[in-house]
């Protein structure tokens, strides 16, 4: 298993450098201009000497270097010295990824975003798969029941209906008639005691409650076909012949091996979170990765946004060899190496 | 049709099955799976079930123990005396258990009816722990000689081991060691052999003659294997399109043979009288020249007839019942093939 996953991690190495190239290189050549914002009044030497500070005067070659040394020993090496309090050669004097809008460092910007994402978007994420899983293996034990059918349409419309329509119906209905939960998600608020963790959580409900519906409609199907993939085959049949309990028959037999596909599923959806929700991060003004991200677009702020897509990137192809992993560790039949 | 056999063993009657009726609803229409069988098995007694692929030999066990999906399966009538309760209509957890304990069940396919992620150990502890009440240890303890007595060399570290990592053969012994667990009453073997090959398929049969003397129970062995039949079986009930049309004792079956149908099953074999182990006598059912039934509708003629050399105008008119052609010997059938005509079948009567 250990060699296995070496050497599925060495393996990932070019493929994340190809990606990487080939992110810089679209982003690179999408027309835009650091400067473009900057007031007609500037003269083209000014915008020139600009230019020339953020080093885009280099050849491509060299910037896409640059960045991946900055991405992949400087920024590490920035972490490292976060979390051991150690000064690792000259701190100070590394170049950073810095965002074109605010000169500020991109990763300190995306640490900084990253609690709302995984707040709302994580906690979404959960809630989702809690729900799903009951869901989809009742539904499948009563296949075509009432229960099933209503579960079927319910889920239909979850995901078909978008985010932005649900969002705003949750909020007609919460906070502008009922008036009982904020519209804004407010960023600054801090837990502190029980009275703002109550705030925290009301703040939370929509948001969370939208995202975890959408989330939920697709697993619990997946869930439900996955059982029902199982439910009638042999070795089922098998332990009711043993005469063990209907529970144990369905949450040990089917469902450690329904199990396999949805834990696959689950895994290869984490890197979703931290893309954020770009749609219910708007409409509930959550200031998380995905508004990060759709107003680096808007600005045209490259680093940010290369930068925030291939950490995406890093982590599809990392949660690809979680999946397997898991897999490898639920199925018995699969043995790497 | 579901006339009762009479009892040709000595001995207290453990199952007692009456005019079970199954049909699919399928995409197609219904299939009349099984149309209204029945057999008595006594204590200790091995009743060979033997009909062509389709005759519906799995289906009536299933439908007895309540194993198959609803839907697509209907299981319309039927009656099924276990230990003095009828098994068919008891409720869920009184089914669950007589389901182990008092009747065994080894599935017809080893390769797929054991669970692909739970250890052999697991599965085969599973119904002590469900039904005697065994702690994980004692089953597990208890597992291993299971294992040990259907000859799985090194049971200890066997029960550790997942299905994939057996053998068909050692699929099937843990199979049998799983229906075996509780040591019930009654054992029904579905074609436990026909996936192996003829050495893994001999140990198997000595194992079961040998595990029947030593437990005495009773057994319902399904097979296409007539050799087999021969040499293991004391009754033998012959199936045609969801239907008995012969049940006799095993000599009788094989030396006065009296359904068209078992003749001509029969009537390719070489020699078969009862011969140790099967081997040379071994034969597949030979393919008789015709259709097999169509199930489509619930049999109103003798559903043998289209293939049938003495049928005549009333097999097309008017399905036989078992009618009794000699001691402990019935046929379903309109001709005496012995007398060579038609039966007169007031005289005899319905069995
Ligand atoms: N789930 C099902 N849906 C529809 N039809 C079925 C189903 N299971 C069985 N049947 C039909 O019931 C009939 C009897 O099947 P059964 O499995 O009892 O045959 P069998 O005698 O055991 O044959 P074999 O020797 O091949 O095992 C067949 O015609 C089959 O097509
Ligand atoms: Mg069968």
């Amino acid at each position: 298993m250990i060699r296995y996953i070496t050497r599925r991690l060495l393996f990932a190495v070019p493929t994340l450098l190809a990606i990487s190239f080939v992110l810089f290189a679209l982003l690179d050549l999408a027309p835009s201009d650091p400067t473009g914002q900057l007031p007609l009044t500037i003269g083209p030497e000014v915008r020139a000497q600009i230019r020339e500070s953020l080093g885009l005067d280099q050849p491509f070659a060299v910037r896409y270097v640059k960045w991946l040394e900055q991405f992949f020993v400087n920024e590490p090496l920035n972490v490292v010295e976060k979390i051991t309090g150690l000064e690792i050669g000259d701190s100070s004097g590394r170049l950073r990824v810095r965002s074109w809008a605010t000169r500020s460092p991109v990763v300190d910007l995306i640490v900084e975003r990253l609690p709302q994402t995984l707040w709302v978007v994580g906690l979404s994420y959960v809630v989702g798969i809690l729900i799903a899983l009951p869901i989809g293996v009742f539904s499948a034990y009563k296949q075509y029941s009432w229960f099933d059918q209503i579960g079927a349409f319910v889920s239909m419309v979850g995901f078909s209906v978008p985010t932005f329509f649900t969002g705003l119906l949750a909020i007609l209905l919460f906070s502008v008639t009922l008036n009982w939960l904020p519209s804004i998600y407010d960023t600054t608020h801090e837990v502190t005691d029980l009275g703002s963790l109550w705030t925290q959580l009301k703040q939370l409900f929509m948001p969370v409650l939208v995202l975890a519906f959408y989330n939920a409609a697709q697993l619990s199907r997946f869930m439900r076909s996955a059982m029902l993939d199982n439910l009638n085959l042999d070795y089922v049949r098998t332990a009711r012949a043993k005469g063990v309990r209907e529970r144990a028959v369905l949450l040990v037999h089917v469902l450690r091996n329904s199990m396999i596909p949805v834990v696959t599923m689950i895994a290869l959806g984490v890197p979703t979170i931290f893309g954020g929700a770009i749609i219910t991060e708007q409409i509930f003004r959550v200031n998380g990765l995905g508004q990060l991200l759709i107003v680096a677009i808007q600005g045209a702020d490259i680093p940010l946004v290369q930068t925030l897509t291939f950490i995406f990137a890093v982590l599809i192809v990392l949660f690809n060899l979680v999946a397997d992993v898991l897999y490898g560790l639920l199925d018995p039949r699969i043995r790497y190496d | 049709m579901a006339a009762r056999g009479a009892p040709a063993v000595d001995g207290r009657c453990v199952l007692d099955v009456e005019d079970v009726r199954t049909r699919f609803h399928t995409a197609d229409g219904v299939v009349h799976a099984v149309n209204g069988v029945g057999f008595r098995l006594h204590e200790g007694e091995l009743l060979g079930v033997v009909g062509e692929s389709g005759s519906g030999k799995s289906v009536t066990m299933l439908s007895m123990l309540g194993l198959l999906p609803t839907p697509p399966a209907e299981v319309v009538s039927g009656r099924a005396r276990f230990d003095g309760v009828d098994i068919m209509r008891l409720g869920r957890d009184a089914l669950r258990q007589v389901r182990g304990a008092g009747v065994g069940f080894v599935f017809q396919d080893p390769m797929t009816s054991l669970n692909p992620v739970l250890t052999v150990g697991y599965q085969i502890a599973e119904p002590l722990r469900a039904h005697l009440g065994f702690s994980k240890a004692e089953a597990w303890r208890r597992a291993a000689e299971l294992l040990d007595l259907v000859g799985i060399p090194s049971p200890a570290s066997r029960l550790r081991e997942y299905p994939h990592q057996f053998s068909g053969g050692m699929r099937q012994r843990a199979m049998i060691a799983l229906a075996l667990a509780c040591e019930p009453k009654v054992l029904v073997a579905d074609e436990p052999t026909t996936a192996l090959d003829v050495t893994v398929q001999a140990q198997i049969l000595d194992l079961v003659r040998k595990l029947r003397r030593e437990l005495g129970m009773a057994i319902v062995w399904i097979t296409h294997d007539l050799g087999v039949v021969a040499g293991l079986a004391d009754r033998v009930m012959v199936m045609y399109g969801g239907l008995v049309v012969e049940r006799a004792d095993v000599e009788a079956l094989y030396l006065r043979p009296r359904h068209p149908y078992t003749r001509a099953l029969l009537g390719t074999l070489p020699s078969v009288t009862g011969s140790g182990n099967g081997q040379e006598a071994r034969k597949r059912l030979p393919s008789i020249s015709g259709q097999p039934p169509s199930l489509t509708t619930a049999p109103a003629a003798c559903p043998f007839a289209p293939r049938c050399g003495h049928a005549f105008a009333r097999c097309w008119r008017e399905n036989p019942p078992l009618l009794k052609v000699a001691g402990g010997h019935e046929a379903a059938c309109w001709f005496d093939v012995e007398a060579g005509a038609p039966r007169r079948q007031r005289e005899n009567g319905p069995a």
